[in-house]
């Protein structure tokens, strides 16, 4: 039986072709985002002075920094952080401890995996029509609303994996001592558990602190200082969209600064995150 | 159990313990109820999304009937309000971009897990999952400053001038070179979605038992049949639900589009030409929204929008559910 050449080769060939195409790919991919990275690094940091985090937002033509969009991004992500983390971690308490087979839990369980990934921007219609129509007003209240309603769907589901991983035995030695279970959870699940819901709360902030859409019609923006958070308030996701689809060149250099300082926070954010994680898994 | 008479059990230090423990009771009940609220509440928000959001988009269809779904006219100042242009403009981009970044996408993955040098997996995969939480904003930066004129200048006059004689293409490629578009907005698009896709693809495959692809390699498969046969039929669900995840970002997409896509109310046969989506006519037009129609119009888009990623995203939820049930985990 004579070796079929042809079809050897062939064979040899075809996967030769589809390696190269996943190559390519890969390079494609990687090399894109490396574009993206640099352009961003390039023109950020070209920007960038100590200015930007002393002075306000500039008018047209005027000198200025992004300090109030700084500060009022972080007191808004705080506030919304603030107010979804309990209600998270609580809600994720349930599906991994209380209700972990219910039929409750696998419902909701399954309207959080569609929250965790909704359209943002209907969230902040959401919180327009609930809050800010009926007050009349935009604020930075409601802007944190916002942010809350995308806070909560990641915790749920960070705290419920990393409760579900804490092993039982421990849960059964509690319980065989008499503790009841409220305070086994408190006691016992949350502090084995307590880097991976952390995790969860610092990949929550990642996420929030760069999300425009919801803030647009909430939060609307702010030329200047303001803490008042029941007034239209500022960030610097929102800053950058009405800087950078500004017609002037101040503005437009602003707008790249600022989305250095986000992406930077952001990466950062996720490397703790996923520092904290790799430490725990590695105990 | 025997109980005995309570003025023999019942002592002081007994009196104590069952305060205590009734205390603890309470306590335990309460928590309880707690969670419970908390997981509730979790249904209630989308339920108050879905009800707020059909409130607010009543008047809209009261007016305008299914033909605010079927007709392209969006006029402020007649308020004739009809949203085929957005829809469109939403699916057309969305389906573009996953036709773009799919096949990259499912190639990176196919590249981190079976072609990969061991020593490059893990920090590749690393800056891949922290790449797809980089902010959708600055996407749509970039796009706008840089890969617009970039388009401008480089694909867009040659797609022009290669499809410029051919019959149907060259209605697809038409019009002056304007850098943003229908077409830009899908390329940025696939960008943004192209991390999400590569790492859900990569954990998918991860699932295929090491024996199956082993046993293909000792018949004496090679890479690409081993992928062909055994790991893309044995991941099928998983990465129609993985696709269909990100499809449900890509339609519901804000920032990344808004910058690029030109905002204009029309469907035009041409992808070079400027359009707009769901997501991005609601974030440029809300804030100036006047009188109630046209708020309200605005609204319903935001129903169409929300109802149409309800049902990708609980469809991909319900794949995925379906591979984790198979590989029983």
């Amino acid at each position: 039986m004579a070796l079929d050449k042809g079809r050897y080769s062939r064979r040899k060939r075809s996967n030769f072709v589809s390696n190269l195409l996943c190559w390519l790919s890969t390079g494609l991919g990687l090399g894109i985002l490396a574009i993206i990275l640099g352009t961003l690094m390039f023109k950020g940091f070209s920007g960038l002075s100590l200015q930007v985090f002393t002075q306000t937002t500039p008018p047209p033509g005027g000198e200025g920094g992004l300090v109030n969009a700084i500060v009022g991004s972080l007191i808004m992500t705080a506030i919304g952080v603030a107010i979804g983390t309990p209600l998270g971690v609580l809600a994720g308490t349930y599906l991994a401890e209380y209700g972990r087979h219910t039929r409750l839990a696998v419902v909701v369980r399954f309207i959080n995996d569609i929250l965790l990934s909704a359209p943002s921007i209907v969230t902040g219609l959401f919180v327009y029509t609930v809050m800010v129509a009926p007050m009349g007003h935009f604020s930075g209240f409601a802007g944190a609303v916002a942010l809350a309603l995308l806070v909560i769907p990641i915790v749920v589901r960070t705290t419920e994996n990393m409760l579900l991983l804490v092993p039982g035995s421990l849960r059964e030695a509690a319980i065989a001592l008499g503790m009841p279970p409220s305070i086994m959870i408190r006691r016992i699940a949350y502090k084995a558990a307590r880097a991976g819901i952390v995790t969860g709360v610092l990949l929550a902030v990642a996420r929030v602190s760069g999300e425009t859409a919801p803030l647009l019609f909430t939060a609307l923006n702010n030329q200047f200082w303001s803490t008042n958070l029941n007034a239209p308030f500022s960030s610097l996701p929102v800053v950058i969209f009405q800087f950078a689809l500004s017609p002037y060149a101040d503005w437009q250099r602003l707008a790249w600064v600022g989305a250095l300082i986000i992406t930077l926070a952001v990466l950062a954010l996720s490397v703790v995150a996923r520092w904290l994680s790799s430490s725990r898994t590695a105990q | 159990m025997v109980s005995l008479p309570l003025d023999i059990e019942k002592t002081a230090a007994d009196d104590g313990r069952s305060v205590v423990l009734a205390k603890l009771r309470r306590g335990d009940a309460a928590f309880r109820w707690l969670t419970r609220a908390a997981a509730v509440s979790v249904l209630v928000i989308l339920g108050a999304i879905f009800l707020s959001l059909i409130e607010g988009a009543a008047p809209a269809f009261r007016a305008f009937g299914l033909s605010f779904i079927t007709t392209q006219s969006w006029n402020p100042v007649t308020e004739k309000f009809g949203g085929l242009a957005p829809i469109y403009g939403t699916v057309v981009t969305s389906a573009l971009a996953m036709a773009f970044a799919l096949p990259i996408g499912i190639g990176v993955a196919i590249f981190l897990t079976e072609l990969c040098p061991p020593v490059l997996r893990r920090p590749i995969g690393i800056a891949i999952e922290l790449l797809a939480g980089i902010p959708s904003i600055i996407y749509g930066i970039w796009g706008l400053f840089f890969f617009a004129p970039f388009l401008q200048e480089t694909l867009q006059p040659a797609l022009i001038g290669t499809f410029a004689n051919v019959p149907i293409l060259s209605n697809l490629f038409a019009g002056p070179p304007y850098g943003i578009g229908v077409l830009t907005a899908s390329f940025i698009l696939a960008i943004m979605v192209l991390p999400f896709i590569t790492a859900v693809s990569r954990d998918v495959f991860e699932t295929v038992p090491a024996v199956l692809k082993e046993s293909a390699y000792g018949l004496g498969c090679t890479t690409t049949e081993v992928v062909r046969n055994v790991v893309i039929p044995y991941t099928r669900v998983g990465l129609v639900g993985g696709a269909m995840l990100a499809l449900g970002r890509a339609l519901g997409e804000t920032m990344a589009v808004t910058f690029v896509i030109g905002n204009a109310h029309r469907i035009s046969a041409s992808i070079l030409a400027p359009g707009t989506t769901i997501s991005a006519t609601i974030a440029n037009e809300f804030t100036e929204a006047v009188g109630d129609l046209y708020s309200s119009s605005l609204i319903a888009l935001g129903l169409v929008l929300f109802f149409i990623t309800f049902i990708v995203l609980a469809g991909a939820r319900l794949m995925l559910m379906k591979l984790e049930l198979k590989s029983g985990t």
